[in-house]
């Protein structure tokens, strides 16, 4: 079993094969069952995945109290405006993570990856790279386990909760996950993969998490479409041999420790950051009466 | 390793708006109905740290009665657990706690029926939708709720857990995990096993049998 990512990618050279080979061989020992039914499980998450996406950039989802919904609609018309300066292939990535997060706040069915608030960075890339390199169904569900992989060794040497490790913890390790396993779909090696979640990470460090009301809407939502966004740039400089000067461990050591010394205020309780703020405060007013959160 | 498998990480399948505000609330809920046994007829749910603070926002509440009614994370009834709790007649009370906890996202559940069976447990939600029962009827253990698993309240004296494990063995189920906890020398004791395969009732019922055996319950996958 890999304890780390350096052990990750070790077993994966070592035997010449791919991460995602490598996190589908340990689940079918860990679980002990076969191939076929751990591949099909994964399957069934890039169902719903999609589905999530589709109703998201086609329908005008809004949340219950009404703060998000309707962003990835406006999004998708713009890039067919053609005036996009990011390019279309990036800001569809982006819309597609907004679509996943309009969906889960409207108390819509996603898939967690790693958790909810964070559930749009991996399948937005996913379904944008979907469009532009017409992966095999085959390659996408592998997306998944390459980036299950890389989650989890986040979770389990670092954490993967707004609560314990502020957004850096979500929709950082997020991107990490989504710029490893870009790397793998366009044909990087292991250790690219590794470089790729290091980079996305370390810009993703100290990221704190400050819900407007206690709601996974705003700023959830927005930092999402920026973690695809930093994803892509991400695998981006990885794949062009750029290495991340901090090993990528280290990177997610730093990042369990700047987590720990983050005040309680800035880890989901809505008493700090954005959801201090008189707008924040106000919103939190009217969506909860008289009685708003402390 | 707190995570084992990848589908902790990619899943599960769930309602939003959060995977440990309201997926893992939703498992804290369902494990307290497990251990019960059957529908309660009256629940207290007392939330701290971040669970006290945003509870409403995330539908933590909504989850945790939906946990309770059954429902897997997944479940869109979920979101009017609340008016069917009321239609079924299970009496629902929440109150907010203000005493930090030592894990940000904790939930207390008293429950009950009508007659005598009640229980009390403290769930604490890590993170993904991954949760942990860290007390059980005052009795400190750790059940991730990720296998099948019996629990054996019991006296607190010599041989009693040979003697239960001996049954297991002569059924040929095999222990993942296993803990013992007691409040006092001599007094109660619980013995939390977790195992690879689901157990029948036969098996349960002859755990009860023996001697210095006072309750068993069980957990499915």
């Amino acid at each position: 079993m890999f304890r780390n990512v350096a052990e990750l990618v070790e077993i994966a050279d070592n035997e010449n094969i791919l991460i995602s080979d490598v996190m589908i061989k340990q689940e079918m020992e860990v679980t002990e069952r076969s191939f076929n039914e751990v591949f099909e499980q994964m399957n069934k998450n890039l169902l719903v995945m999609e589905e999530a996406i589709e109703k998201g950039i086609n329908e005008k989802v809004t949340s219950v109290s009404g703060l998000t919904g309707g962003d990835a609609v406006l999004l998708q018309k713009y890039i067919k405006s053609g005036k996009s300066l990011a390019g279309d292939f990036h800001l569809d990535a982006v819309s597609k993570a907004i679509a996943t997060n309009e969906v889960n706040a409207a108390m819509g069915t996603i898939c967690a990856t790693p958790t909810a608030g964070s559930a749009g960075v991996v399948p937005g890339t996913l379904f944008a790279l979907k469009h532009k390199v017409k992966p095999s169904r085959d390659q996408m569900v592998r997306y998944l386990f390459t980036s299950g992989a890389f989650g989890l060794v986040v979770a389990n040497n670092a954490s993967i909760s707004g609560a314990a490790g502020g957004c850096q913890a979500e929709v950082g390790s997020a991107t990490g996950m989504a710029a490893a396993a870009i790397v793998e779909l366009m044909g990087g090696t292991p250790k690219q993969s590794a470089h790729a979640m290091a980079i996305a990470l370390k810009n993703m460090l100290g990221l704190v998490c400050d819900p407007v009301a206690g709601l996974v809407e705003v700023p959830c939502v927005k930092r999402n479409a920026m973690g695809a966004s930093n994803a892509i740039v991400a695998a981006d400089m990885a794949l062009a041999g750029i290495e991340s000067r901090i090993p990528c461990d280290e990177v997610i050591d730093a990042m369990y420790k700047i987590g720990q010394s983050m005040s309680l205020d800035l880890r989901e309780t809505a008493g700090g950051g954005l959801a201090a703020t008189p707008t924040g405060r106000e919103l939190e007013a009217k969506i909860f009466g008289a009685s708003p959160i402390k | 390793m707190k995570y084992r498998t990848v589908f902790d990480i990619i899943g599960p399948v769930m309602i939003g708006p959060s995977s440990s505000h309201t997926a893992g609330a939703a498992r804290i809920g369902r494990v307290a109905r497990t251990l019960l046994g059957k529908q309660p007829k009256w629940v207290e749910i007392s939330y701290y740290g971040s669970f006290a603070k945003t509870y409403k926002g995330h539908g933590t509440d909504v989850a945790t009665v939906g946990g309770l009614l059954d429902f897997d994370t997944f479940d869109q009834r979920i979101k009017h657990s609340l008016e069917i709790a009321k239609e079924l007649g299970v009496s629902i009370t929440i109150q907010e706690e203000d005493a930090v906890p030592d894990h940000p996202n904790t939930a207390k559940i008293r429950l009950g029926t009508n007659d005598k069976d009640a229980l009390e447990l403290v769930g604490i939600s890590i993170g993904g939708g991954k949760i942990e029962i860290v007390e059980l009827n005052g009795f400190l253990l750790r059940l991730s709720g990720n296998h099948p698993a019996i629990l054996v309240v019991h006296n607190d004296r010599y041989g009693v857990i040979a003697s239960v494990l001996n049954v297991l063995a002569k059924h040929e189920i095999n222990i993942g995990h296993m803990e013992v906890s007691r409040k006092e020398k001599g007094k109660d004791a619980l013995m939390v096993i977790e195992v690879d395969q689901n157990v029948d009732e036969h098996l349960l019922g002859e755990v009860s049998s023996l001697p210095y055996i006072s309750k068993v319950t069980k957990i499915h996958d």
